[in-house]
């Protein structure tokens, strides 16, 4: 496909993403309370998209995984939230999962 | 359009799906074992799921003339428990040997946990020594770069298991090259939220190329669009893939794999 092909199949699709991105992130600020280590993960994923690079959605993906190579003792629950807790106290992964 | 689901969760979806799906042009389905959304609490539970799955589900579908074959496991979110996973395990070789099923699946990892991998292990070895297909589930979202590097590992330690003889599905950008380069098939499957959507499982087409790769809708309980394999080929078309690199997607390639099961039959033109 052409670049001016591409954009005419998803450019509206892409606009609207990247709007609602910038509302959530809006809305972050607004609400009240403390964050937990999904934003910052978020916030990391999103400085993958910046400048010319390539396989952005890979790097997004991969900044997002647990790149630890060791099974677990025991399966803390059984879904998952979207990004890394980091090698932390497992009180501190405690939300609610949002896959099956 | 001719096509065919090779990974559908059906008996959570409704008899309008099946007559959608057929409208659409899906000829068979194929459904792995799943959770409940629940555990169960005995070998019983799962010893009537295993008969759903094996003899009232192609039943079921059959009426909107689609073929519907299965796949028997013990998934891995009911893997920490190993007793009952042990008394499971036992039951399913009685199913292996039916008529419609495909071999063992979907097996693999959820959290990545040590249980989790006995239990694969487990399959694995029940896989080879009963010379069936296998069909690996790797796990969500964050959890699924590390999965899919466990399971990868183990698989290619046993060397009874023949890597063309395996399909590692839920891949995307991150794992998909990992598992091609070891010789397994791949699964893409098309969710609205996580894993592939449409355009990026075509990106994925476009990167590696279109052999020992499939597309699935594993429509189940959840967010998950019953037509999404049709839907993906209409986008296809849009960027601008021929008609039979699109009929090789939907439809040869699930068969170029299943074949490999002698109990598969090809839907009849």
């Amino acid at each position: 496909m052409t670049r001016q092909q591409v954009l005419d199949l998803y450019f509206m699709e892409a606009r609207s993403k990247v709007l609602d991105l910038a509302a959530f992130l809006d809305r972050m600020d607004r609400a009240e309370g403390k964050e937990d280590f999904r934003l910052a993960a978020l916030r990391e994923a999103i400085s993958q998209l910046q400048g010319r690079r390539t396989r952005r959605a890979e790097k997004v993906l991969l900044s997002l995984s647990d790149p630890s190579v060791t099974p677990v003792d025991r399966a803390m629950g059984q879904g998952a939230c979207g990004a890394w807790a980091g090698p932390i106290a497992p009180a501190r992964r405690k939300k609610k999962p949002n896959s099956v | 359009m001719r096509y065919i689901e090779p990974h559908g969760h059906m008996v959570s979806r409704t008899t309008d799906d099946y007559q959608d799906m057929a409208t659409a042009g899906c000829q068979v389905v194929c459904e792995p074992a799943f959770w409940a959304g629940f555990d169960r609490n005995s070998a019983d539970g799962f010893y009537d799921y295993f008969s759903q799955l094996t003899e009232q589900e192609p039943k079921r579908a059959a009426r909107y003339g689609i073929q519907h074959y299965s796949w028997i496991c013990l998934n891995p979110k009911e893997s920490e428990n190993l007793d009952l996973a042990e008394e499971v395990l036992s039951i399913i070789p009685e199913f292996l040997a039916k008529p419609r099923v495909l071999g063992v699946g979907e097996i693999g990892l959820n959290k990545n946990s040590r249980n989790e991998l006995k239990v694969l292990e487990k399959h694995v070895d029940l896989a080879a020594q009963h010379d069936q297909l296998i069909l690996v589930h790797t796990p969500h979202l964050e959890d699924k770069l590390k999965g899919t590097r466990l399971i990868l590992d183990l698989l290619r330690n046993d060397a009874r298991i023949r890597p063309e003889r395996v399909i590692i599905d839920h891949v995307e950008e991150h794992t998909v090259k990992l598992v091609l380069n070891r010789g397994f098939w791949a699964g893409m499957t098309l969710y609205p939220e996580s894993k592939c959507t449409a355009a990026r499982a075509i990106d994925i087409l476009d990167l590696f190329g279109t052999d020992r790769i499939w597309m699935n809708s594993a429509c189940d309980w959840g967010h998950s669009v019953p037509l999404a394999v049709p839907r993906t080929a209409l986008e296809m078309k849009k960027r601008g893939y021929t008609r039979d690199i699109i009929d090789k997607m939907i439809y040869r390639n699930p068969i170029e794999f299943l074949s490999q099961c002698p109990k598969f039959k090809v839907p009849e033109e």
